[in-house]
């Protein structure tokens, strides 16, 4: 039995896609990661790859606005998945300056409009999938990563990039008891998976401008790894030539790794990763879904872990 | 000449008294579930209503199991003797929202799915002690009646220890399932803690008074 209740303030799909992209959203989706993969690979074929990668997956349907902002991890503001909704009004988003340092060319201190300004903004519709083996399907607006990569010219040295979000107490005030995790919040990428064209810059959301609790006013996603990978409000990037630490991956390293693909055959010392619920407020009854490996993006970048042990780099 | 009985008195009645703690029992053991299933019909349980009836659950499983425990030391604390009339609604509540708890696991999140279940109750420690708990708890609701506690005499309390079993097992299923906010599964802790030393604490008392009279 499926209970689906529609709620007033849904927002109707017309209202947020056009519905002839809507409809034809996978190739969409192939396209855009093809228009990627063609600007920083120069290789065309890319977009023939990743769209059949996606015929062969399950449907993309876009998870609802308000499930999306309503569930949330971001400690900072509590560690409910209610608690970001309620609680990030406070975050102060402009102006807003991101540091770019380490080993590059362009280092300095950018205000937001600038670092973004010259990236075309893109739609793309990613699976999303937290560690704690629940899911979503997010449209997200934003640019590729390697744009900004590009612009920081990092040296030939640099072999990672590390982020880092805000930390301001003031804005994000204690509430009851803040669990031990290191602020502020840090993650990173090896500099080929950070550079890799499907690895986006969001600044949107269902084509509006970011809510504060899903990360605004910049942030990044890579949709084949955990949520947790995929750092929210961002002000730092730093260039460097060792792997930068990341906060789980330091709290607790035997169950967060600094790689954190989605993998079905790697489990969570706590739980299995195998399956995973799609969140959907409108519906009880649902079935979970089979994790997919890489979550469904192995044909793009499955290559990038070509020969490595995906149970010692978990 | 009629006495004015002050209104104070209806209230002063021992039985009253139980009846009222017992009609308030079952409101607040009932009303999660209602509540809950309201919500999942009005869709009003946020966006991930499966996992939000098994986080409740969980939660009232941990109450009851510990408003169960409070009822001796409330007992020796206060000398209000009563009160144990309540252990058995308490504990009988604390099962059923354990059962709730599990079933709302086995099949809301898994459909039933019995390898993936039995794959979660032999590997993952946290859901082999939540389970555990809950085995546990089957015996001590089973017995729960007049006739069992007639039939096993002294057994019956050594038995019913197990619900300081289950309740350890339960709270640390709840502290090995966070990821890192561990502040209520520490609150459940201490509470547990508190309740077994207050429990010793008049045992201990008990012993050395029973010397002494020799």
């Amino acid at each position: 039995m499926i209970i689906r209740i529609a709620k007033k303030s849904d927002i109707p799909s017309s209202e947020i896609t056009p519905e002839d992209v809507y409809i034809n959203r996978r190739k969409f989706l192939g396209a855009s990661a093809g228009i990627g993969a063609a600007a920083f690979l120069g290789c065309g074929a890319a977009a023939a790859d990743s769209e059949a990668a996606e015929t062969d997956s399950q449907d993309l349907e876009p998870t609802s606005w308000d499930d999306i902002t309503t569930y949330n991890n971001f400690y900072e503001f509590g560690t409910d998945k209610a608690d970001p909704a309620r609680n990030a009004h406070t975050l102060v988003t402009r102006p807003w300056t991101i540091k770019v340092d380490g080993l590059c060319a362009k280092p300095g201190d950018y205000q937001l409009e600038d670092f973004v300004k010259p990236s075309v903004m893109e739609d793309r519709v990613y699976r999303f999938r937290c560690v704690e083996a629940w899911s979503m399907v997010v449209p997200w607006r934003g640019f590729p990563l390697a744009d900004a990569i590009a612009r920081a010219e990092p040296d030939p040295s640099a072999r990672y990039v590390a982020f880092e979000t805000l930390w301001d107490p003031a804005q994000m005030p204690e509430r009851r008891w803040k669990p031990r995790i290191g602020w502020p919040y840090r993650e990173g990428l090896r500099l080929d998976e950070a550079t890799h064209p499907l690895a986006l810059m969001v600044t949107g959301l269902y084509g509006k401008t970011l809510p504060n609790q899903n990360g605004a006013p910049l942030r990044l996603i890579v949709p084949w790894k955990y949520g947790f990978k995929s750092i929210k409000s961002i002000v730092r990037m730093t260039f460097t030539e060792d792997e930068p630490p990341t906060t789980w991956a330091t709290q607790t390293p035997g169950e967060y790794g600094f790689y954190s693909n989605v993998n079905p055959n790697v489990d969570h010392p706590r739980w299995s990763q195998a399956t995973e619920r799609v969140v959907d407020s409108s519906r009880l009854f649902k079935r979970r879904i089979e994790t997919l490996f890489l979550n469904g993006y192995a044909d793009e970048v499955g290559h990038l872990y070509e020969g490595m042990d995906l149970r010692k780099y978990f | 000449m009629a006495v004015q009985r002050p209104r104070a008195s209806w209230i002063a009645n021992p039985r009253r008294q139980i009846l009222l703690l017992k009609i308030a029992v079952w409101i607040v053991g009932l009303g999660p579930v209602v509540w809950l299933a309201a919500g999942a019909f009005q869709g009003t349980l946020g966006a991930n209503p499966v996992e939000k009836i098994i986080h409740i659950e969980g939660r009232w499983t941990l109450v009851f199991l510990l408003a169960t425990l409070a009822v001796t030391p409330v007992r020796r604390l206060t000398g209000w003797n009563r009160i144990i009339q309540l252990r058995r609604l308490l504990g009988l509540f604390a099962f059923f929202h354990a059962c709730v708890h599990f079933l709302s696991y086995a099949g809301l999140d898994y459909f039933f799915a019995l390898s993936l279940i039995l794959d979660d109750v032999l590997e993952r420690r946290y859901i082999t002690v939540g389970f555990a708990a809950l085995i546990l708890l089957i015996p001590l609701a089973v017995t729960s009646t007049k006739g069992w506690i007639r039939r096993l005499g002294k057994r019956w309390q050594r038995l019913h220890r197990l619900a300081y079993v289950a309740a350890g097992l339960g709270v640390l299923h709840y502290y090995w399932k966070v990821k890192a906010d561990t502040f209520w599964p520490l609150v459940a802790a201490v509470t547990l803690a508190g309740l077994f030393a207050i429990r010793l604490a008049y045992r201990g008392k008990k012993k050395r008074t029973t010397k002494k009279g020799r």
